[in-house]
């Protein structure tokens, strides 16, 4: 049986993978995409310790976490959609209007 | 039933304040005379019930509600009807109908609104001062004392577009709020010392107490009280409002500014006889203020030209009369005087109302002359009542008057005796005079020269200037403005040969039965010795609770010597008027001219007003401007609220910096916050 450390550090590697995406690209469907990285991560994390604990609640989480994942993409993708319809551009730094 | 007595004019009020506007002048007046005959007769149902009862148990109380408890403190809502109150509210609705009658006539030329405006004030004056009188504790009196103060002020400044009606409004609430802080101190002391206020409850704890030897706290109540009194009846140093409220309706100066309001200081020195009693020091203070602003006033009244200002000046120093009664404990004779006062000075200022409103609204003396036989009504009921106050036997005015300098010389004050009657003199010389210059001689037609111009009476070119304006604004605006003054434009130009009319039937009525008051008013304390009971004041007695000791004592042949020489006082003022004002008038002006400096120093009121402006007025009023406003409100408060306004303002300036609007910095900085605080958290 693979040890917990083993999951918990490739789930470490794709957060931190995911996290340098939101930063260093600047191109918005990417950084969703990053996000979505980061968030099965997680999601990796909680059914790692749901096996090792022998609980179903790490599962039932997940489940969770994917449904809301899902909401997200079709709401983010809808922003972006929008976004790039009024800039012409998938950059986040030209939609820096709203500040003060 | 008590209650009817201040309800009823407080209904009328209600009724001319809601729906006076909309409805016609009759209505109007009609709501307010029956609301005062009703207390009138209320009144002299309660009285005669009251008379109907033990001399020693006379007191009716109604005790409507509970209005404060509060710990130790508990103040009722209670009337109480006892000989002295009863006294008042006679006077009170009696004169106080008689007014409202008269005013009916008076203000006819008002429009309908102000017509219910002017009732409604009366009426609530009236209500408020019944509430005064019957009060039985300090409290409710409090109230009513506050009340009529408003009422003042709101009749005074009735024709409130006039600068000068207006400013002496302000003028006398503010010199009366002075009083009222110290009644209000005078209270709370009461409270403290005897922990009640009300009145019988303070009589009954101070009774047995010896009186206070020298300056202690029963000194303190009563003079702070006194300090009350002195606002409200217009004494030195608080007499200054009440010449100037001559400005109001002539009829509200009858009422309020002679024979009722400006009576309730005295009511309250009378209402609290036992506790005066117990302060000789305060007693003194009373005598000896009474007694100055009864002759300051009576020489201030001497070269006065406007009718109402003579009469206003004759009212405070006649006020001066009682409150010399009341310091030398003559609690009777005071009220006495109080109640003939009322008479003839209503009479009085009803009659120079029914001159000036035949005149078109001219109030300078020097303008008027030959109204004898134009305004014979007028005349001689004013006639009547100049003798009356002059103190001729026979009259009201005798009896009390001369009740009071007897008492004051029994009581061992001849100091203040002499200066009574010295008093007593000018009163009988200015009230002539005044009869003399506007009722006899030849009717000046042009404007006569005044002598002192800056001194030049304004009031009747006041009236001219806003006749003036009215009618310029009525012709621009169909709104209707109402007149400076009751003047009807028939009545013709000042001093014109225009036919005068004489007073209308109300005013006729009010002013006929005043003057039979004046005459027989004064027999109810016809003193024994002139075959009389002295009922008056042994009615009173048990009111005060206060038993004079030297009464068995007075001589009678003292008290008819006494009597003689102030009937000849009133008799040689009469004369001298006479001689100066009707057969000589020369001698008059060359006298006036000998006499340059003090004449001018009379003519200027001994410049109290000036003093009190340049003392009190003036530098409350630097430091108000230049310290409290310039420096405290603009600079400190305004600069702190400012001050806190900038540094938020400068402080966000900067912070909204961190709002860039790039969403990557945004989360970044989230980022970086949950690395810190896991990294907080999870450091070993």
């Amino acid at each position: 049986m693979i040890p917990l450390n083993y999951y918990l550090i490739l789930s470490a590697v794709l957060f931190a993978i995911g996290t340098a995406g939101v930063f260093v690209r600047r191109n918005l469907i990417t950084i969703l995409l990053s996000i979505e990285i980061m968030l099965n991560a997680v999601n990796l994390t909680f059914v790692a310790f749901g096996r090792a604990l022998g609980s179903a609640d790490g599962q039932i989480i997940v489940f969770f976490v994917m449904t809301v994942a899902a909401a997200e993409a079709a709401v983010g993708l809808a922003i972006v959609i929008a976004l790039f319809r009024h800039r012409e551009s998938l950059n986040p730094e030209s939609f820096a209007s709203l500040k003060w | 039933m008590l209650l009817l007595i201040p309800l009823l004019p407080l209904l009328g009020f209600l009724v001319n304040a809601s729906f006076g506007r909309r409805v016609s002048k009759a209505a109007a007046g009609a709501v307010a005379c029956g609301a005062m005959i009703g207390s009138f007769a209320v009144s002299l149902l309660s009285v005669v019930r009251l008379v109907r009862l033990e001399p020693e148990a006379r007191a009716i109380v109604n005790q409507v509600f509970t209005w404060i408890a509060s710990g130790d403190f508990r103040a009722d809502f209670t009337l109480r009807l006892d000989p002295l109150s009863a006294v008042m509210i006679l006077v009170i609705t009696g004169i106080g109908s008689l007014i409202h009658i008269y005013s009916t006539a008076y203000m006819h030329e008002e429009v309908d609104s102000e017509y219910a405006r002017y009732f409604s004030y009366l009426n609530l004056f009236a209500a408020f001062m019944l509430v005064l009188v019957l009060g039985a504790n300090f409290l409710i009196m409090f109230v009513g004392w506050e009340g009529v103060g408003l009422c003042s002020y709101l009749l005074i400044g009735f024709w409130f577009q006039k600068k000068s009606a207006s400013d002496a409004g302000k003028k006398a609430f503010i010199v009366n709020r002075i009083g009222d802080w110290g009644f209000v101190l005078g209270l709370l002391l009461a409270f403290v010392r005897f922990g009640t206020i009300d009145f019988q409850d303070i009589a009954g704890a101070v009774a047995p107490m010896a009186p206070e030897a020298g300056f202690g706290t029963i000194s303190a109540i009563t003079l702070l009280l006194f300090v009350g009194a002195t606002g409200k009846s217009a004494q030195i140093p608080l007499y200054v409002w009440l010449p100037d409220a001559m400005e109001g309706p002539t009829p509200v100066s009858a009422l309020i500014h002679a024979a009722t309001m400006v009576t309730a200081g005295v009511y309250m020195i009378g209402r609290n006889a036992v506790l005066f009693s117990h302060a000789p020091t305060t007693l003194l203070v009373v005598a000896v203020i009474g007694t100055v602003t009864a002759l300051m006033a009576g020489t201030i009244g001497l070269v006065q030209n406007d009718i109402k200002r003579v009469l206003a000046y004759s009212t405070v120093s006649q006020l001066g009369y009682m409150f010399l009664a009341m310091g030398v404990g003559a609690y009777a004779a005071g009220i006495f005087h109080l109640y003939t006062h009322a008479f003839f000075k209503a009479l009085l200022f009803l009659g120079s109302g029914a001159v000036i409103h035949a005149l078109a609204g001219e109030q300078d003396l020097r303008r008027m002359g030959g109204l004898r036989s134009e305004l014979p009504i007028t005349y001689w009921t004013f006639l009547i009542g100049s003798i009356a106050i002059a103190g001729v036997p026979g009259l009201a005015g005798f009896f009390s008057k001369d009740e009071i300098l007897f008492r004051t010389f029994a009581s061992g004050h001849t100091i203040l005796w002499v200066v009574g009657l010295l008093t007593s003199l000018l009163t009988a010389i200015y009230m002539f005079r005044l009869v003399f210059l506007a009722f006899h001689g030849t009717r000046a037609p042009q404007p006569v020269k005044p002598a002192h111009p800056e001194e030049e009476e304004p009031a009747a070119h006041h009236v001219a200037g806003d006749d003036a304006a009215a009618g310029t604004q009525a012709s621009q605006s169909p709104v209707p403005t109402h007149q400076a003054h009751p003047a009807h434009p028939s009545h013709g130009a000042h001093g014109g040969s225009a036919h005068l009319h004489d007073a209308p039937p109300a005013m006729a009525l009010a002013l006929i039965v005043l003057a039979v008051g004046s005459v027989v008013a004064g027999y109810v304390g016809l003193p024994g010795i002139l075959g009389g009971g002295d009922w008056f004041a042994r009615f009173l007695e048990p009111a005060f609770g206060v038993h004079p000791a030297e009464e068995a004592v007075a001589e009678h042949g003292l008290e008819l010597t006494l009597m003689l020489v102030s009937s000849l006082v009133a008799v040689a003022g009469i004369g001298i008027a006479a001689y100066f004002f009707l057969k000589n008038r020369h001698a008059a002006d060359r006298l006036a001219d000998q006499f340059a400096g003090p004449r001018r120093l009379l003519e200027n009121k001994y410049y109290v007003d000036e003093i009190y402006d340049a003392a009190i007025v003036q530098p409350i009023r630097i430091t108000s401007e230049s310290g409290l406003w310039r420096v405290v409100d603009a600079r400190i408060i305004d600069g702190a609220v400012n001050g806190v306004a900038e540094v938020v303002g400068g402080a966000s300036d900067r912070l909204r910096r961190i709002q860039t609007g790039s969403v990557r910095a945004y989360a970044a900085s989230l980022f970086l916050g949950v690395v810190l605080i896991l990294g907080y958290y999870l450091w070993p």
